[in-house]
């Protein structure tokens, strides 16, 4: 079996992509997707930690990730249209009316 | 080597690699399939940790549903580029990129550091020894009497959350905002 370690690394590797993503990238949907790469790094840090200590809860708190995330994208999507739709860009530094 | 250990590499390399494409692609379109690419290889790695349900819906809720949708909005929204000069890479990104780099490794090494001691500290909680049985703790008829015994409360909640995102998303979405 692969040591526990080489799991958290990996899902540390994919969470610290995941974070300069949303960071570095002027797109609101890239950044969204973004967003995702660290929620599945962190299942895979769930789903490693579970399958060591011998239990399935770790399974679940991912199937319950996976949700969050289905409605994150719905409500987020639903945003990059609603904002599209006005400003005509995708540009997060554009979407500046509640600034002052 | 063994095999196991080899998998391993072989699927957190391409994980790894399509993630770093989907971060610093131009092309929102490329991202969202290079997504998904990066979902099938963790979907191989849940497999290597005995946990085939949880790989199941990283294909079908995660690569099947959600990047559809986003594959849907990027196709709406006809946003194929982004502007040559804000994008990862781009002349006035550059000097934001190397920094980005920076706190970026830094990010990673803290998580490992913290990881790490999480991991060493929760030997005491090991339940039948180093190595579970994988069928008891794979099994979707455990899962699903955990998920309506032990968890009852929060999946229901759940189903809350998301008729909450259902209407959000159409209000949201609506034309006369």
């Amino acid at each position: 079996m692969v040591p526990l370690e080489h799991y958290l690394i990996l899902s540390a590797i994919l969470f610290a992509t995941g974070t300069i993503g949303v960071f570095l990238r002027r797109n609101v949907i890239t950044m969204l997707l973004s967003i995702e790469v660290m929620l599945n790094a962190v299942n895979l840090a769930f789903i490693a930690f579970g399958r060591t200590i011998g239990s399935a809860d770790g399974q679940v708190i991912m199937f319950f990730v996976v949700t969050v995330a289905a409605a994150e994208a719905a409500v987020g999507l639903a945003l990059v249209i609603a904002l599209f739709r006005h400003r005509e860009t995708l540009n997060p530094d554009m979407f500046t009316s509640l600034k002052w | 080597m063994g095999t196991e250990l080899l998998l391993f590499y072989l699927f957190g390399g391409v994980a790894v690699a399509a993630s770093l494409l989907v971060v610093l692609g131009r092309n929102p379109m490329h991202s969202v399939l290079l997504l998904i690419v990066s979902f099938a290889a963790l979907a191989a790695l849940y497999i290597t940790l005995d946990s085939p349900f949880a790989a199941v819906i990283q294909i079908i809720i995660y690569a099947g549903a959600i990047m559809v949708l986003f594959l849907f909005v990027v196709m709406l929204l006809n946003a194929h580029k982004e502007d040559e000069d804000v994008a990862a890479g781009g002349p006035a990104m550059k000097k934001p990129l190397y920094m980005g780099a920076a706190l970026a490794v830094v990010l990673a090494a803290e998580l490992v550091w913290a990881l790490l001691r999480a991991a060493r500290a929760q030997d005491d909680l090991l339940i039948g020894g180093a190595s579970p049985d994988a069928a008891a703790i794979g099994s979707v008829r455990g899962l699903g009497q955990l998920l309506f015994t032990d968890y009852a409360f929060a999946f229901e909640v759940t189903s809350i959350l998301i008729i909450v995102a259902m209407v959000g998303a159409v209000v949201l979405a609506k034309r006369e905002l």
